[in-house]
């Protein structure tokens, strides 16, 4: 199974390359890696997707990925229930002869044609990465021009935010005042 | 605008942080990006000290050794470009040995980042990996928080460089100063305190039940000022204790249950009594390759508790029983009153017969004729004062200081162990001087490595550094060479080395300098470098084909140490 974080960091500069010269340096692998802004503002939220499959090599990501000073809190959602999805826009060769076979196709993914060219159409599809991988297969039939896929994003089923009980609640705590220095020292331990 | 602030450049800001953060004394070299910040140190001279490197490895590493005996925040500070290049080194020094360290380096101007400008390097991308954490300031308002912050990360948690890249625009604009007082706000930012009482009550389950525990004594111990909490562990459940090599010093080298430094290098007793534990208790240590040899075979049958501020430690070269990621000394504080008095007599005993045949065959034999690295070490350890601090370069008369150098008190033994820069003692003991006023500070360093930082001769004349300087002079790159006799069957490729004349040599730089080739010389020698106010120099020309023992070559079982040959049966040539 592939190991999912969902990593809520500082909007700093130079915070994405920090994390991807972590994996680089440690040889851990990404396999990808998705950041936008979070509810918080001034943070930023990623779904950091690897291919390690050892337990304790996935805590020390964790681990590792916290010892960065602008990473505010690290959620390992690998074993958690959630949700997962993908987005992909798939350019694929069609003239007028096969656009309606296509169509069938892609409302059967719940998918959309959003452009239409003389002998090309680009699909927009979104989902489980396996049900991506499904309708790629279905359409290779026609010929793939092109393929950009997003990546995934996670979030967890239930009411609450998991990195509320860490780095987030400090976060919260401390924007507008500062926490005191010890405030946070506790928790966090063995 | 607050009363109290006053309008001042970045410039000016920077030397009034440094000021405010209690920096006594700065490591630099001035160039094109960095000229502002120089420019504005006339008018802070009465504050700051600042001392002119030759080569910039050698502010980074006077930094460092200055962070190591003091425990405070050492600042090197560089233009950009290969001034800002030149650090790097002695920032991936400090970081693999967690010192604690702010560099500052000009940069072009914020408006010309990016352009290839004369001198730009991209120094904060470049030593990404190797700093703690790194700025680029592109503000000047930001200036002062920066400072702030930066000095509390290095300092804090496992401490380690943070570099601040300041662009020179940047130091010549103008904002109001203001240090602000209140706590650091790093949302990201938690070093952790104490265990938890979970881990505490199986720990202790752990240590009271364990019949031959023993205790891997790290630099954590002295980062968290936790030397009397561990000898408290070690003498109120007998626990047997070894060091790491930045671990020397922790522990009293003369403590009877203290089983000398463990690892490659390390005493046989040391690693016979890990391999036989059935329990180890690893303090603020990260298990480096030098000191498990192979993983595989690695203390097979003990449980092992690893407590570590380090969170990304645990469990990631040895897997353990229990990890406790939280301050040393708090958590030893939690443990010690909770532990059982024990004697462990057999355990004890065990170790005592180990120890008695590594004294008698690891221990260079004194009475050669010839001059080895050992005597003359063991000889500087019988002549200086148990407080001294010593800093060795590295290679074999590094090792030789680990085994020959009896290691008493905490912060006197000053060596660059996890990257093992050659190069590093002059300028560290040199910055150890700017802190170590009524100590002796002996450098023990290599013809090679001597060799490698040697224009540092001229700040340590120009500011008086009171530094005795041994060179243990075997005419080899002695390190590579012994391996080069024991695993490429004698082929010494590139390994013998040439040198100055070092007499001639201190004379050029305005020192002093003495030769000796025979042992009874040495005390003499000593007397005369010491006697000497600011640096004096030894040229020690010993055995070239001497070697350090017992070793665990690498990738080898720990148990499996390559011993002296016995003295009756040697079969090691010496004197070739
Ligand atoms: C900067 C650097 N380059 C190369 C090495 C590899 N190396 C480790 S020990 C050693 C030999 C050191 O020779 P010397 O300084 O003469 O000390 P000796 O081993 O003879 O005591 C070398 C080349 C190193 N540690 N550091």
């Amino acid at each position: 199974m592939k190991q999912v974080l969902i990593v809520l960091v500082e909007d700093k500069p130079g915070v994405l390359n920090r994390i991807a010269n972590l994996f680089r340096r440690r040889n851990f692998n990404i396999e990808s890696i998705v950041a936008g802004h979070s509810e918080v503002p001034g943070t930023t939220r990623l779904t950091i997707v690897t291919d390690e499959e050892e337990r304790l090599r996935r805590n020390i990501i964790r681990q590792d990925l916290l010892k960065l000073i602008n990473v505010i809190e690290v959620v390992d959602v690998t074993e958690q229930p959630c949700i997962i999805r993908e987005y992909a826009l798939i350019k694929i060769k069609s003239d007028g002869a096969t656009r309606g076979e296509v169509g069938a196709l892609v409302d059967m993914y719940r998918g959309r044609i959003v452009d239409v060219g003389t002998r090309s159409l680009v699909i927009e599809v979104t989902g489980e990465p396996s049900k991506l991988d499904s309708i790629i297969d279905v359409l290779s039939t026609y010929g793939i021009i092109e393929i950009m896929r997003a990546g995934k994003v996670a979030i967890t089923r239930g009411a609450e935010n998991p990195a509320d009980n860490g780095g987030l609640h400090l976060w919260k705590n401390s924007r507008g005042k500062a926490v005191t220095a010890n405030a946070h020292k506790e928790g966090k331990v063995s | 605008m607050n009363k109290s602030e006053r309008i001042l450049t970045g410039a000016e800001l920077l030397w009034e942080c440094l000021i405010q953060e209690g920096v006594e004394v700065v490591f630099g070299y001035p160039g094109g990006a960095n000229l502002p910040i120089y420019d504005t140190l006339t008018a802070y001279r009465d504050r700051v000290r600042h001392v002119l490197v030759r080569h910039e490895q050698g502010a980074a590493h006077m930094a460092d050794g200055y962070a190591r005996v003091s425990g405070k925040v050492g600042v090197a500070m560089a233009t950009s470009g290969p001034g800002a290049t030149n650090l790097v080194t002695g920032i991936a020094t400090a970081m693999m040995d967690s010192s604690p360290m702010v560099c500052i380096t000009g940069q072009v101007a914020a408006t010309a980042l990016g352009g290839d400008a004369f001198q730009e390097t991209d120094i904060t991308g470049a030593t990404l990996p190797l700093t703690k954490h790194s700025y680029l300031v592109m503000n000047v308002e930001e200036l002062a928080e920066t400072f702030r912050e930066a000095f509390y990360i290095a300092r804090t948690g496992r401490p380690g460089p943070v570099l601040i890249d300041i662009p020179k625009d940047v130091q010549n604009a103008r904002t109001a100063f203001n240090y602000s007082a209140e706590p650091i706000n790093l949302p990201g930012y938690h070093p952790p305190e104490k265990a938890s009482d979970e881990a505490v009550t199986t720990a202790l389950d752990m240590i009271n039940n364990a019949e031959q525990p023993v205790i891997l004594a790290g630099h954590g111990i002295l980062m968290s000022h936790a030397m009397e909490d561990v000898v408290e562990l070690m003498e109120q459940a007998s626990v047997p204790a070894t060091p790491t090599l930045l671990g020397l010093g922790t522990i009293p080298a003369s403590h009877p249950l203290n089983l000398g430094m463990m690892g490659m290098h390390g005493t046989a007793c040391a690693n016979h009594a890990i391999q036989e534990a059935d329990l180890l208790i690893a303090c603020g240590m990260r298990f480096d390759d030098r000191v498990t040899g192979k993983l595989a075979t690695y203390s097979p049958h003990s449980k092992k508790i690893h407590i570590d501020i380090d969170a990304s430690e645990l469990n990631k070269n040895v897997r353990v029983d229990l990890a406790i990621n939280a301050d040393l000394a708090t958590v030893l504080r939690q443990i010690n009153p909770g532990i059982r008095k024990r004697k462990r007599e057999a355990w004890v005993t065990k170790i005592a017969e180990w120890q008695k045949d590594a004294s008698q065959r690891d221990i260079l034999q004194m009475d050669s004729p010839v001059l080895m690295g050992g005597q003359v070490i063991r000889t500087i350890w019988e002549g200086t004062p148990e407080d001294a601090v010593i800093v060795s370069d590295v290679g074999q008369h590094q090792m030789l200081t680990a085994q020959y150098y009896a290691h008493e008190h905490p912060h006197t033994f000053i060596t660059s162990g996890g990257l093992g820069t050659m190069g590093f003692s002059l300028p560290a003991a040199i910055g150890a001087s700017f802190h170590v006023k009524d100590k002796e500070i002996w450098v023990i360093v290599g013809d090679g490595g001597f060799q490698m930082n040697v224009q540092e001769l001229g700040p340590a004349v120009q500011e008086g550094a009171n530094i005795n300087i041994a060179i243990i002079n075997n005419g080899y790159l002695g390190m590579v060479r012994q391996w080069q006799q024991l695993f490429y069957e004698a082929r010494y490729t590139e390994t013998p080395i040439s040198s100055p004349d070092y007499v001639k040599l201190a004379e050029a730089y305005g020192l002093p300098g003495y030769r000796v080739e025979r042992r009874e010389d040495i005390p003499s020698a000593m007397d005369s470098a010491r006697s000497h106010q600011g640096p004096a120099l030894i040229d020690f020309v010993v055995e070239k084909h001497d070697m350090v023992f017992p070793m665990v070559p690498a990738g080898a079982s720990l148990h499996e140490m390559i011993r002296r040959p016995h003295p009756k049966h040697a079969t090691i040539e010496v004197g070739k």
